[in-house]
């Protein structure tokens, strides 16, 4: 039996790969001499999955790593796999921003250290394909994701970021679209180009993240995205230029855009799904969100277990206990993103029978929201985001930063 | 034996951890910015200059508008923070210190939270703009968040107290006796300060200039919470560039650039101003 050697670098802790962190941080002139050497990873073959999983087993604890308001305040699902398993759940919201979890990640996971989480959630973007292709990620046991086989829905097991869930499945998924605020805007709003519209001038806000403002541009010239070539994204930054020049944009937001739009700074915005749902709730806001005629794209928040994990085993168990039906509808209820199981409506419309008064209502509006159980005619107009390799990775963030750092 | 070492021994502690956490950083730093590669196939030492030009020629307008958005955060701190060390320096009398601790309360909260609270403060529809708008003393579509000047207020309003403490000191240190003296050879009030105390209260000023200029130039925080689309300081794209595009080497190249400009501004400032002054700073 042949082991590949890159593959199981990537899974044992090694000395040499600690002392080259040691030199990195301590002898600046040594690291001037030889560079900085990447660990790009060979694709997993089948035996890797066995030889990965041969031999572990369960410890009775798992560390969970989320963004926050990703769960219920009591932690409900926890709790229920807790009492179905024995299995014990520390859970922090550390993650915030993916490039900042890549950066306090990378080097733990490079020096074979524990990141001292076995699961985590992480977008599908340029983070997790480096996770993926410096072989951070342990290939994932399909023979114990009974729930996910028969559960999930088809669209997530063939998204283009991971074919086949090799290192993940989702956790929740949303849509970019647009959100606006009807009162002021004084019309409905369903196209991309009415972010466009100089009616609007000054009060249109952007995403600032390269590939969301790069999607909405490329489907301003009716490019699908996940398709688009590099002479795509040339054109598609010329119209958002000419939407900046315009004076159209008020900013490029990170996730401070559902903060203007409530404040009245920005009419309508570049959006996520969640938010806005939440956002009405908490603030009694009437904003409005949209799937534009052109598009939006769904984006996938997948759980993974970073190679070091000290439990892989009990991560499994719970990445697969998100997938029975009752658990993704406790989750739906309280998050209110897209969820992966469509079975999860059925629990949901059983709750809400049980519920009574104002509770009742949210529940039911929750089973028919076209944000948590988008219909075919919703799925159609969804699309994905485009996997860049690092090499095209560069030419696009200049492309559309260009852009966004005016 | 013991007395002549001692000297040595006091420098160690600080020695050591300027060279751990300044020095050895920036060797690294400095050898990234002129490496070649991603993270992914790795980093090569590649003496690649190219990241300085390229830095340059990409990013100059914001490098530009950075040392502007400095020099006016600056200009603004020195009118603003002048009369208030002078007041409280001549006219404070025996509650000095509450005034000195006044200016400093802003410190007790953090700087990020009270940028935001400005954007609250001065939002579109917020408690400000709105009800001028209401009279027509504004019009409609006038918003102070996300344009040049919100950016430059909120700089010159975080680093106010940098100004104000620096030139407190040089103008605290001023012999009362000595604008007596002016007066006495027959000077008005207003020609004792401009001989007397302003001279003497320069060495404050520079100081000041100091911890302002350098900062500000740097900071990406006020940009960020007030500015708009054209208000990108060098600091957010020098941020992005490690964070976002895990591009080190075009971010290291930046981050030297922008020291040495900010060296060489400085060396130029001091020369300007009399190296005498310089040092006496320095050694007080």
């Amino acid at each position: 039996m042949t082991t590949d050697p890159a593959f199981l670098r990537g899974m044992t802790s090694n000395r040499r790969d600690a002392l080259r962190l040691l030199g990195l941080t301590g002898a600046g002139l040594g690291l001037a001499a030889c560079g900085v050497k990447g660990q790009k990873a060979a694709p997993p073959k089948q035996n890797d999955v066995q030889k990965y999983w041969a031999g572990k087993t369960k410890h009775g604890h798992v560390n969970f790593a989320n963004w926050p308001l990703y769960m219920d305040k009591a932690r409900t699902p926890l709790k229920a796999f807790t009492k179905a398993t024995g299995i014990t759940v520390t859970y922090r919201e550390v993650i915030s921003e993916m490039p900042q979890w890549f950066g306090k990640i990378a080097p733990q996971l490079q020096a074979g250290q524990s990141i001292g989480y076995d699961l985590m959630v992480v977008t599908n973007g340029v983070e997790f394909t480096k996770l993926k292709e410096l072989g951070y990620l342990v290939p994932l046991d399909h023979s114990r994701l009974p729930n996910f086989a028969k559960y999930a829905a088809e669209i997530y097991r063939k998204e283009s970021f991971d074919p086949g869930n090799v290192f993940s499945i989702p956790y929740q998924t949303g849509l970019t679209g647009i959100a606006y605020d009807p009162a002021k805007t004084g019309r409905e709003i369903t196209s991309i180009q009415d972010l466009w519209d100089p009616a609007f001038k000054g009060k249109v806000g952007m995403m600032s993240d390269p590939q969301e403002i790069g999607n909405f541009g490329m489907f301003a010239i009716g490019v699908d995205p996940e398709k688009s070539t590099p002479a795509d994204w040339k054109r598609a930054a010329a119209r958002l230029q000419e939407q900046k020049s315009k004076g159209i944009v008020r900013k490029y937001y990170e996730q401070d855009y559902i903060d203007a739009l409530t404040r009245g700074d920005v009419w309508l915005t570049m959006a996520w799904s969640g938010d806005i749902f939440q956002q009405n709730l908490s603030e009694k806001s009437n904003l409005k969100f949209v799937i534009p005629k052109e598009g939006a794209t769904l984006w996938t928040d997948s759980l993974m277990i970073p190679k070091t994990a000290e439990n892989p085993v009990d991560a499994l168990m719970l990445m697969d206990f998100f997938y029975l039906p009752d658990t993704a509808a406790k989750l739906a209820e309280s998050v209110n993103y897209v969820t992966p199981v469509p079975a999860a409506k059925q629990a949901i419309e059983a709750d809400a029978a049980k519920a009574t008064g104002a509770d009742q209502k949210s529940l039911q509006q929750i089973a028919e929201s076209p944000l948590v159980f988008p219909s075919d005619a919703d799925y159609a107009k969804l699309r994905h985001y485009r996997t860049l390799t690092t090499a095209e990775e560069k030419e696009y963030n200049t492309t559309f930063q260009h852009i966004t750092a005016g | 034996m013991r007395r002549r070492l001692a000297p040595y021994a006091l420098i160690l502690p600080g020695g050591l951890w300027l060279a751990i956490f300044f020095v050895v950083p920036m060797v690294v730093m400095l050898s990234f910015s002129l490496m070649q590669g991603d993270v992914v196939n790795g980093f090569r030492l590649t003496w690649h200059w190219q990241n300085y030009s390229d830095g340059l020629s990409t990013y100059a307008d914001q490098l530009i508008r950075s040392l502007v958005y400095g020099l006016l955060a600056t200009a603004a701190c020195i009118v603003l923070a002048y009369p208030v060390a002078y007041w409280i320096a001549f006219r404070g009398g025996a509650r000095k210190t509450t005034y000195l601790f006044l200016i400093l309360l802003p410190f007790f909260v953090s700087f990020v939270l009270r940028t935001f609270s400005w954007k609250f403060l001065l939002a579109d529809d917020g408690i400000v703009l709105s009800p001028l708008k209401d009279v027509g003393l504004l019009p409609q579509d006038f918003h102070v968040i996300a344009t040049g000047f919100a950016v430059v207020a909120g700089l010159t309003y975080n680093y106010l107290p940098f100004m104000v403490l620096p030139i407190y000191v040089a103008l605290e240190r001023v012999d009362p006796k000595m604008i007596e003296a002016a007066q006495d050879l027959y000077a008005s009030p207003a020609q004792a300060f401009a001989r007397v105390v302003f001279p003497l209260s320069l060495p404050g000023v520079f100081a000041g200039v100091l911890m302002t200029f350098v900062p500000v130039s740097a900071d990406y925080v006020n940009s960020t919470v007030l500015g708009g689309t054209n208000n990108t300081m060098i600091g957010n794209i020098i941020q992005n560039l490690y964070l976002v595009n895990t591009d080190y080497p075009q971010a290291a190249a930046l981050s030297f650039t922008l020291m040495a400009i900010l060296l060489i501004g400085i060396f130029l400032y001091a020369k300007a101003l009399g190296t005498e002054d310089v040092l006496e700073v320095a050694t007080r």
